[in-house]
C-alpha cells in the first residue's frame, strides 16, 4: 500500500506534463489549422503548412500517450470519463484522421488539393471545438455510480460546454497566431497579428465566461477561490492573466517575433494551472480522487521503469528537433 | 428490431481494427524489405538498389501515415465502447499497450525522418541504420500489441480480485502460452502479405517493360524469400493450431467445424455448418485427415462442440469459413513459389506471361488472409474477452444506446470509405508513376513527417532565420 502512494505522484506528474504539452503543442499546430483557411493563395498556404509539416505528428502522439498513460496510470478515472465523452472524442478523433491524412495527401494527390485543404482546415477546427467542449464536460463533472459512468452520451452537451468548445478554438487559434508570427515574414506575418488579436479579445471573453461561470456552478471550487485565505493565495493567477494579456496585445502592435506565441503560451500555463486548483485532488470530478484511480502498484512500476528511460530521450529528442527547425518558413524549400 | 450497442460495438470494432491492420501487415513487411535494400546498396553500393529502396520508401510513407491515423483511434475504443472491459483488465494491459505507444513513438521520432528525408543530409551507413532502427520499431509495435492480445486469448499470471484481474507474474503476462506462436505467424504472415505486393509490382514492371532490370531483381529476390517464408508460415500455421487445441479447444472444434468428440475424426473440407442441428450439411471430407492434423496420429480424439455447453460455444460458420479461406490462400501462395522454382529451373521466370499474370493476381491476397486469420481467431474467441473469464456481453460501456453506437459506427464507415480508398489510390499512382524520382516542383511541403532535424540542414546557414 504505501508503495502504491509513492508511485502516484510521479504518475500524477507525468500525466500533467503529458496533457499540458499535448494541448500546447496540438494546439498550437491546429490553431495553424485553423488560420490556414484565411490564405488567400497557394503560395501563403504553403508556407502555413511548412510551418508545422515537420513537427505535426509528434505533436499529436501526446495524446496517444495522454490517453494511455490515464489508462495505465489511473484506470477508473478512464472507464468514467471517456465512455462519457462519447461523442466529442469520437468527432475529435474523425477530424484528426482527416486533418492528418491531408498532409500526406494534398500534394501526392494534386487533383483533390482543394478537398484536402478544406479537410485539413475544417478538421483542425472541429478538433479544437471537440477538444474544447471535453474540457468544460470534465469541469462540469459526470453522472457516475460505483466505477461506472451513468448518464448518457449527450450528457457533454451543455452550453458551458459549448462555451468552453469556443474558447478553445480561438485559444488554439491565439497560440497558432503566435507560431506563425514566429515563423513567418511578411503580409503572413501581418495577418497572423491581426487573427492573434481577434483571437486574444475572444478567448479572453471566454476566460471571464468560465471563471464566473465555473463557481456559480460548484459550491466546493467558490468555496476554494472566494474564501480566506484561499483568495489571497489564488489572486495572483487572475491578475497574471490580466497582465499577460495586455503584454500579448502590445507585442502584437510591435516588431517582436516571438513575444507573442510565448505570451500565449502563458495564458494557456495560466487557465491549466486555474483548473488544476479547481479540481485538485480529484481525478473525476466530485467523485475521485488520484490516489482512488489509480491502478495497481505493480502496474504503475511496471510501467515506470520504461516511462522513466524513454520519455527523457523523447523529451530531448523533441525539443533537438524544434531547435533544428528554427527559423523562418520559406516557401521554395521543400523537406526532400 | 431493437438496436443492441453490444453488437454494434462489436461491429465497429471490427471495423476498425480491420482497416488498422492491413496498414502495419504492410509497412511493418515493407519496413524490414527497406532495411534489406538498403543493406544491399550500403555494402555493393549498387545503384539499382538505391532506386529500388527510394521507390518503396516513398510507398512506405503514405501507408505509415494512414496506419498511425487509423492507430489514434484504436486506444479510444477500449474507453467510449468497451469501458467495463478496460477496467477489468487496465491493471495487466494497459502496461502493454502503453509500451507499444512509447516504443513506436520513441523509435518513430528517432529515425523516420532519417529514413524519410536523410537520404542526401546522412551518409550512407547512418541511412542504413536508420531503416533497420525503424523495422526493428514496427516488430517491437507488433511484439506488444500481440502480447496484449495473446493474453486475452490465453490470460495468465494474473490473480481476480472484485472481478478485476491484477498482475502476479509480468514475465507470464507478456509470455503467455499463445503469445509465441501469434507472434511468430503473424510475423511471418505480414512478411509474406508484403512479399506478394513486392512480387506482384515487380510482375507489373516486367510486363510493362519499364525498369524492367529492378522489376526482375525484386521479383527474384523476393521469391526466393517466399521460398523460405511461405512453407514457414504453413508449419507455424500449424504448429499454433495445435496451441488453439490445447488452450482454447471450442475455437479449434469451431473451425474444424467437428461437432461430437470422438477419435480417428475426417477434416471437413467444405460444408455447411448447421448450429440447430449441430451437424454440417453438404459436407466434404478427408477420413481420418483431422486427427492426424491435430494429433499427428490417426486415431487421436479430438473434443467436439458439443462437449462445451452452448453458451460457451463460439459462432462456428464465420471461424470456419474464414479458416478455409486462410489456408486456402496459404495452399495458392505454395503453389506458385513452387510453379517459381519450376521456372527458375527452366530458367523461365521472367518470360512466362501467364505466371507474371498470376504473380499481379495475387499482389492483394496476402491481406485476405490477414483478415481471414484475425477473424477466425476473434470470432473464435466468442463470447469471451477475456478467455473463459470475462464475457464479450460484459465488455460494452454501461451507458451506450444503441442509437449512440450506430451513429459513430456511421462516422467511422464513412471517414474510412473516403481516407483508405484515397490512400490507395496514391499509393497506387506512385507505383504507376514508376521508379522516376519525382518531380520536385510538385512537392514543396513533404507530408507530415518529423523531418525536421534531417530536413532544415538542407537549407544554407545564411539562408535560415
Ligand atoms: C499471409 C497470411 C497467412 C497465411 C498464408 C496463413 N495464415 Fe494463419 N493466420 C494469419 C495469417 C496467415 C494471421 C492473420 O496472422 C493470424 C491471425 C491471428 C494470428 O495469430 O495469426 C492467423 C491465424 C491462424 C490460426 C488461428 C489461431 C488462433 O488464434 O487460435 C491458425 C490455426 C492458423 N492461422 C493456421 C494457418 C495454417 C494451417 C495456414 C496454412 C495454410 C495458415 N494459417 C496460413
Ligand atoms: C491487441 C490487439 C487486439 C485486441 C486487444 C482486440 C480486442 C477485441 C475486442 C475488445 C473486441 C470486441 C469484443 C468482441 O466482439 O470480441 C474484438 C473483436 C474483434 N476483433 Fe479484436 N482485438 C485485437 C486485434 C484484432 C485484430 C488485429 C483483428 C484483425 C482484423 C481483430 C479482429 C476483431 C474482430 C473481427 C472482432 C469481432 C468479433 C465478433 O464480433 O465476434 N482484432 N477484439
Ligand atoms: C487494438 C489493437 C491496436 C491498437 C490499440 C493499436 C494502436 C496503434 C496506434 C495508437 C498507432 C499509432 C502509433 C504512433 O502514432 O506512434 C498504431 C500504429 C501501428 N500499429 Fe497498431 N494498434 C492495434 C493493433 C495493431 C496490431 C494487431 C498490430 C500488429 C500486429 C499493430 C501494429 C502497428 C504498427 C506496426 C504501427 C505503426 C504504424 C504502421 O506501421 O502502420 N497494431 N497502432
Amino acid at each position: 500500500m504505501n508503495v502504491s502512494l509513492s508511485f502516484v505522484p510521479v504518475w500524477t506528474l507525468i500525466l500533467a506534463t503529458g496533457i499540458f504539452l499535448y494541448v500546447l503543442l496540438d494546439g498550437f499546430d491546429l490553431g495553424v489549422g485553423i488560420l490556414y483557411g484565411l490564405e488567400p493563395d497557394l503560395a501563403s498556404r504553403n508556407i502555413v503548412m511548412n510551418a508545422i509539416a515537420p513537427i505535426w505528428d509528434g505533436n499529436e502522439t501526446w495524446l496517444v500517450l495522454g490517453g494511455l498513460a490515464l489508462l495505465a496510470a489511473f484506470p477508473l478515472a478512464f472507464v468514467i470519463i471517456v465512455p462519457a465523452l462519447y461523442f466529442p472524442i469520437l468527432v475529435m478523433l474523425l477530424a484528426l484522421a482527416f486533418r492528418g491524412v491531408a498532409f500526406e495527401f494534398r500534394f501526392r494527390d494534386v487533383e483533390h488539393k482543394t478537398f484536402w485543404d478544406r479537410g485539413f482546415n475544417y478538421g483542425s477546427a472541429v478538433a479544437a471545438f471537440a477538444q474544447g467542449v471535453m474540457l468544460g464536460a470534465f469541469i462540469q463533472g459526470f453522472r457516475v455510480e460505483g466505477r461506472h459512468f451513468v448518464g448518457t452520451s449527450f450528457d457533454f452537451l451543455t452550453p458551458f460546454s459549448l462555451l468552453t468548445g469556443l474558447a478553445l478554438v480561438f485559444g488554439y487559434g491565439l497560440l497558432g497566431a503566435g507560431w506563425l508570427i514566429l515563423k513567418t515574414e511578411g503580409e503572413i506575418q501581418q495577418r497572423a497579428r491581426r487573427s492573434a488579436r481577434f483571437c486574444l479579445l475572444a478567448v479572453l471573453a471566454g476566460i471571464a465566461g468560465v471563471s464566473i461561470w465555473t463557481p456559480l456552478m460548484s459550491g466546493a471550487i467558490a468555496t476554494r477561490w472566494f474564501t480566506w485565505p484561499g483568495i489571497l493565495l489564488l489572486s495572483p493567477v487572475p491578475v497574471a492573466t490580466a497582465a499577460v494579456s495586455v503584454w500579448i496585445w502590445r507585442l502584437l502592435g510591435r516588431e517582436s517575433q516571438a513575444g507573442p506565441f510565448i505570451g500565449a503560451v502563458g495564458l494557456f500555463v495560466l487557465s491549466y494551472t486555474g483548473i488544476a486548483i479547481s479540481i485538485w485532488p480529484m481525478i473525476v470530478p466530485h467523485k475521485y480522487t488520484l490516489w482512488e484511480a489509480a491502478s495497481s502498484p505493480s502496474t504503475q512500476g511496471f510501467l515506470l521503469v520504461g516511462t522513466l528511460f524513454l520519455l527523457p530521450v523523447i523529451l530531448v529528442y523533441t525539443g533537438w528537433s524544434y531547435w533544428v527547425f528554427r527559423g523562418k518558413v520559406r516557401a521554395d524549400i521543400g523537406y526532400h | 428490431m431493437e438496436l443492441d450497442p453490444l453488437l454494434l460495438s462489436r461491429f465497429q470494432f471490427a471495423w476498425l481494427i480491420a482497416w488498422h491492420i492491413l496498414m502495419p501487415a504492410f509497412t511493418v513487411g515493407l519496413a524490414s524489405y527497406i532495411a534489406i535494400l538498403e543493406g544491399l546498396h550500403f555494402f555493393t553500393t549498387k545503384e539499382v538498389y538505391f532506386r529500388i529502396s527510394t521507390f518503396w520508401i516513398r510507398i512506405f510513407s503514405v501507408a505509415f501515415g494512414i496506419g498511425v491515423v487509423s492507430g489514434v483511434i484504436m486506444p479510444f475504443q477500449f474507453g467510449t465502447n468497451w469501458s467495463r472491459y478496460a477496467d477489468a483488465t487496465a491493471n495487466v494491459l494497459a502496461p502493454l499497450f502503453a509500451y507499444e505507444g512509447l516504443t513506436a513513438f520513441f523509435l518513430e521520432a528517432a529515425f523516420l525522418g532519417v529514413l524519410l528525408f536523410g537520404r542526401k543530409l546522412v551518409p550512407p551507413w547512418a541511412h542504413f541504420v536508420a531503416a533497420l532502427m525503424v523495422a526493428f520499431g514496427t516488430l517491437l509495435s507488433s511484439f506488444w500489441i500481440l502480447a496484449a492480445n495473446s493474453w486475452m486469448q490465453t490470460p495468465a499470471g494474473y490473480e481476480i480480485v472484485d472481478g478485476r484481474f491484477y498482475p502476479t507474474d509480468w514475465l507470464q503476462v507478456i509470455f503467455n502460452p499463445s503469445f509465441p506462436y501469434r507472434l511468430a505467424h503473424t510475423v511471418t504472415g505480414f512478411y509474406v502479405t508484403t512479399g506478394f505486393v513486392v512480387v506482384g509490382v515487380a510482375a507489373w514492371l516486367i510486363r510493362k517493360g519499364r525498369h524492367a532490370a529492378e522489376g526482375r531483381i525484386m521479383l527474384s529476390m523476393t521469391l526466393w524469400l517466399l521460398t523460405v517464408l511461405v512453407p514457414l508460415q504453413i508449419f507455424i500455421g500449424d504448429q499454433h493450431g495445435l496451441n488453439t487445441l490445447e488452450h482454447q479447444p471450442a475455437k479449434l472444434a469451431a473451425m474444424e467445424g467437428h461437432w461430437q468428440t470422438g477419435s480417428g475424426i475426417p477434416f471437413v473440407l467444405f460444408g455447411l455448418p448447421d448450429e440447430a442441428n449441430a451437424t454440417n450439411r453438404f459436407s466434404i471430407e478427408i477420413p481420418y485427415a483431422g486427427s492426424l492434423v491435430l494429433t499427428h496420429s490417426l486415431n487421436g480424439t479430438v473434443r467436439g462442440l458439443t462437449d462445451f455447453p452452448p453458451d460457451q460455444r463460439p459462432p462456428v460458420a464465420i471461424p470456419f469459413f474464414a479458416f478455409r479461406i486462410m489456408i486456402g490462400i496459404g495452399s495458392l501462395m505454395l503453389l506458385l513459389v513452387a510453379t517459381s522454382w519450376w521456372l527458375r529451373w527452366r530458367r523461365r521466370l521472367f518470360d512466362s506471361p501467364w505466371f507474371l499474370r498470376c504473380c499481379m493476381v495475387m499482389a492483394p491476397f496476402g491481406f485476405v488472409a490477414v483478415l481471414a486469420g484475425w477473424t477466425t481467431t476473434e470470432v473464435g474467441r466468442q463470447p469471451w474477452t477475456v478467455y473463459g473469464l470475462m464475457r464479450t456481453a460484459d465488455s460494452v460501456s454501461p451507458s451506450l444506446s444503441g442509437s449512440d453506437v450506430l451513429i459513430s459506427l456511421l462516422g467511422y464507415m464513412l471517414v474510412y470509405l473516403i481516407i483508405f480508398p484515397s490512400g490507395a489510390w496514391v499509393m497506387l499512382r506512385i507505383i504507376r508513376r514508376g521508379l522516376d524520382e519525382p518531380d520536385a516542383t510538385t512537392s514543396p511541403v513533404q507530408g507530415g513527417r518529423p523531418s525536421g532535424p534531417v530536413a532544415v540542414q538542407l537549407q544554407p546557414e545564411g539562408e535560415r532565420s
